[in-house]
């Protein structure tokens, strides 16, 4: 049995480990820094410390978010550094049978197979497990 | 590791830095004192290590005090023999303390060569074979001039004989003994040679047989010793009963070791507490409760006081880095057969820690490329008419919220035409840029990356990866470099690092949406073109932006196109100029709005964005918001400024009537009264402030302004100068504050007109009220203020409470 912290991005659900989850956040300003990858949407302060926002639906390829919908920050822990994954909506926290787990099927190619660990079949739908290293290492 | 083995190490790390200057001090001038406070530290580092079961460190440390007791007790000379094997003593205890440092044991040395060197110089210059005048040379000791020469002469022979059983095996219980408790006033008596050792047992046994007279009065009275040889031989015993009891109690009592991973952590909360201050005066200047305001107003001083105070306990003196550079020097000399003598000044100039070790290495190298490429020979320097030894100067001193930091030598100074040579050779320049540069910038080039001068490679430096990498190193840390150099006469490098890196003054821009921190380190002036000029103030040179600064032309950058930012919605109306400096050149950064100046905290950035040059850092201002920090250099050469195709800067226009070379100055000028102007020194200047007229109270006699919790005085100067009372401008009052040892004072001023630096000559030499001279800047005609003379005849209380503060 597993905990996964989920969330959704274009209607998709993603979910990611609860350890690595550090907190979740509601939609906080950024600064945005000018000449970074397109990827790094901008700075926030989180109670003092500043950390970076990665575009998470940029990140995975997914189309763009509409201009209204403000995103909201799902930080997880990366080595010493925090980094916020803007998502568009979160979810809850999930108990899965390790049974119903599922690699990526060969048809998914590419960066984005690298960054998704593999599927959760769900009653209702898929859950897809994030593999946060990969997501946030850029390079 | 065990505490008590790594407060070994610390205290005896602390005392190794400090012997090797030392020694090199003692080489060149023998005295008791130094010699006392060599052997106390070689000793406790001994008595230290026996304890803690340190056999090898023990045994070589012992050989070496054995040498050093000798010294001290005058019984041999100082020679370089003696000091290479003393300095040599050093390097392995220092190499054994780092092995248990690292491992935890002392390592696989063996050290029996060097033990046996330490013990054969203990013999060799026994004074008995030199000659008297050489032995009194070495250790001044106060002969007494009326004995008899048979009395001297047996007296020599006893001391001599004193020493041989010294020299025997002995020696371990006997030589442990003076440090552990002061020497008996027999003692230093028969070492002296004031009395024979025979007069001394004669007046102890007298004692033992009721005597109930004190030994030095027995022996005055009996006539064998003079009562003013008594009183040297007390004070004697005094001051080595003073020295037995320091560091023992004094230095404990006083100070505490506190871990540097405490400090740091403090440091950094101190930072979180002052931007959440920031945060609580800005929320606050909305609030109408009154004991709100209050309150923060007052948590708004302390937290001052509290980062102040953690910044001060951060603090080192640079003499810690300095104290190996006599050593180096010494050793670097000896090896290129030259003879090089280091001085300094200001070596309890403070610095944040992280810059003290941040200027270690290149200071280290600096140095030593001084030393090795910067003095000719000896013989070369007889030939050109200077002293045979060389002279590195080490000075440092506070400016302005910075230190600056000069090494100079009086070696034959850089060659400005090697210089240009290489350089065109190395196509580091081309030629026809070459001949365009001043001599000065043409020396500056040394810092060149892939540049060495030097005709051959030496196992020291040249191998051209010398002063550039310095270069780096030191703007890494907010810091700038600049050498001058005259032919023959020598060359200064002069450094200027900020105080801290952890908080640092910016000056806050705006492009676009969002504000930009720029370092106050890099800001030269801002100038800001309206109407009409703005208009055409900005001209192209084939499509290359610059504008006329005095004359010269700046080359200007727009912060939204080095950022890649759609154009500023800014109208035409005004442009705002960032004159900056970077990297020896000036440019001009032109931005949507400039904000205020205030004092951030840096944060380090996230993996994401570290990579890009543009940025240094970040901060979080008083609403919350994070804004960047930019970093000057990354900017200029993202912007292409600096590298090949760079335009020289431009020089400030003084004018020097004469060829006569002045100090070079940097002089604020101000406008007083309706068209005359004062110059005056900028170092004396603490910043320049603008009070509204409301700001403006009276204590007694005088104007005051509250200005940074404390009441500052101010002085009219056109009232002084006898310009008769200008009417006050609409809003606003331009005070340069002046300080001096820590507080302040406001010369109020008509209009701040300009700062230029230049060399400076005085050409009126005659000293009128006030005024140290007259000089001609850019054209006109400027007094230069002499402001301690003003506030002299103004403020008398002032100057006489800052120097008792």
């Amino acid at each position: 049995m597993k905990q996964f912290s989920t969330f959704y991005l274009d209607r998709l659900l993603f979910g990611v480990e609860v350890a690595t989850v550090q907190e979740v956040l509601r939609y906080h300003e950024m600064t945005p820094v000018p000449l970074a990858l397109p990827v790094v949407q901008g700075l926030i302060n989180l109670r003092g410390q500043i950390v970076t926002a990665l575009d998470l639906r940029r990140r995975l390829i997914l189309p763009e978010r509409v201009a209204d919908q403000l995103p909201m920050n799902v930080v997880v822990r990366n080595g010493d550094e925090a980094v916020s994954l803007l998502v568009d909506e979160i979810g809850d926290v999930l108990d899965v049978e390790e049974d119903i787990f599922e690699p990526p099927p060969a048809t998914l190619r590419g960066k984005v197979r690298e960054m998704i660990r593999g599927t959760y079949k769900l009653k209702d739908r898929l859950l897809l497990v994030l593999n946060i290293e990969k997501v946030v290492n850029l390079s | 590791m065990d505490e008590i083995v790594k407060e070994f190490l610390v205290e005896s790390y602390e005392n190794l830095d400090r012997l090797d200057r030392e020694f090199v001090e003692l080489e060149k001038h023998p005295s008791k004192e130094t010699l006392g406070n060599i052997f106390r530290a070689i000793h406790t580092i001994k008595g230290t290590c026996g304890f803690l079961g340190f056999a090898k460190l023990e045994s070589v440390t012992h050989a070496g005090e054995n040498l050093l007791s000798l010294l001290r007790d005058g019984a041999i000379r100082m020679t370089p023999p003696i000091t290479n094997a003393l300095l040599a003593l050093v390097d392995a205890v220092r190499e054994i303390l780092s092995n248990v440092e690292s491992a935890g044991n002392e390592g696989e040395r063996n050290d029996s060569a060097l033990i046996d060197t330490l013990v054969s110089l203990q013999t060799v210059n026994d004074p008995a074979s030199a000659t008297p005048s050489e032995s009194t040379a070495a250790i001044p000791s106060p002969a007494a001039s009326d004995t008899s020469a048979t009395r001297r002469k047996k007296k020599k022979t006893a001391r001599a004989t004193k020493n041989k059983r010294l020299n025997t095996a002995e020696i371990r219980a006997d030589v442990s003994r003076p440090a552990r408790r002061p020497q008996k006033l027999g003692e230093i008596l028969v070492n002296r040679g004031e009395v024979l050792p025979e007069e001394i047992d004669q007046a102890l046994n007298q004692q033992a047989d009721g005597d109930p007279r004190r030994v030095g009065e027995i022996l005055v009275q009996s006539g064998a010793v003079k009562p003013a040889d008594i009183l040297g031989a007390l004070q004697n015993q005094l001051g080595a009963l003073q020295n037995h009891n320091e560091g023992r109690s004094t230095v404990s009592d006083s100070t505490v070791r506190v871990d540097v991973g405490l400090l740091d952590k403090l440091m950094n909360l101190v930072g979180e507490l002052v931007l959440s201050r920031n945060q609580i005066v800005q929320f606050a200047a909305n609030q109408e409760n009154s004991a709100f305001v209050a309150t923060t107003q007052h948590l708004n001083l302390v937290t001052s006081g509290l980062q102040e105070g953690v910044m001060k306990t951060r603090m080192q003196p640079i003499g810690n880095v300095w104290n190996r550079f006599p050593r180096v020097a010494r050793d670097l000399a000896a090896a290129c057969g030259k003879q090089v003598r280091v001085e300094m000044a200001g070596a309890e100039t403070e610095l944040d820690r992280t810059i003290i070790e941040a200027i270690k290495d290149p200071m280290t190298h600096v140095v030593r490329n001084a030393v090795d490429h910067g003095f000719e020979s000896s013989e070369a320097r007889v030939a050109a008419g200077k002293p045979p030894e060389g002279l590195l100067f080490l000075r440092a001193y506070h400016e302005g919220g910075q230190v600056n930091i000069e090494i100079s030598d009086d070696g034959g100074g850089v060659n400005p035409e090697k210089v240009r040579d290489k350089a065109v050779q190395k196509g580091l320049i081309s030629a026809d840029q070459a001949a365009r540069m001043s001599e000065r910038e043409i020396v500056n080039l040394i810092f060149h990356a892939g540049f060495s001068t030097a005709e051959k490679v030496t196992n020291v430096s040249g191998r051209g990866v010398g002063m550039d990498v310095v270069k780096t190193n030191i703007e890494k840390i907010g810091g700038t470099v600049d050498i001058q150099s005259k032919l023959g006469q020598g060359t200064i490098l002069k450094v200027k690092i900020p105080l801290t890196l952890a908080i640092i003054p910016v000056l806050m821009v705006v492009v676009g949406d969002d504000r930009y921190a720029i370092p106050q380190v890099s800001l030269i002036e801002l100038v800001r073109l309206e109407g009409e000029q703005a208009r055409k103030g900005v001209e192209r040179m084939h499509g290359a932006p610059v504008y006329r600064l005095r004359g010269n032309l700046l080359p200007l950058v727009y912060l939204h196109d080095v950022l890649k930012l759609p154009e500023g919605t800014n109208d035409d109306e005004s442009v705002n100029i960032v004159v900056l400096q970077a990297d020896g050149r000036q440019f001009g950064l032109i931005v949507d709005g400039i904000n205020d100046s205030k004092d951030i905290v840096v944060k380090p950035l996230g993996k994401h964005i570290k990579g890009l040059s543009v940025y240094s850092g970040a901060t979080i201002l008083g609403d919350g918001k994070v804004a960047l920090i930019l970093d000057i250099i990354g900017i200029s050469t993202s912007a292409n400024l600096t590298g090949e195709n760079r335009q020289p800067s431009h020089r400030t226009d003084t004018a020097i009537v004469g060829e006569s070379l002045g100090d070079r100055r940097a002089l604020l000028i101000c406008r007083c009264g309706k068209d005359y102007f004062v110059g005056m020194d900028l170092s004396s200047v603490g910043r320049l402030e603008k009070f509204p007229l409301t700001a403006i109270e009276r204590s007694g006699a005088h104007e005051v302004v509250q200005y940074r919790s404390e009441i500052m005085p101010l002085i009219r100067l056109a009232h002084v100068l006898g310009f008769g009372a200008e009417s006050d401008p609409a809003e606003a009052l331009d005070v340069v504050v002046y300080r001096e040892a820590g507080k302040s004072l406001g010369l109020v001023v008509d209009q701040i007109a300009d700062i230029v630096e230049d060399r400076i000559t005085v050409q009126n030499e005659q000293r009128r009220d006030y005024l140290l001279g007259t000089v001609v800047v850019q054209g006109r005609v400027t007094d230069i203020l002499d402001v301690r003379r003003v506030i002299q005849a103004v403020l008398p209380e002032y100057l006489a409470g800052a120097q008792a503060a």
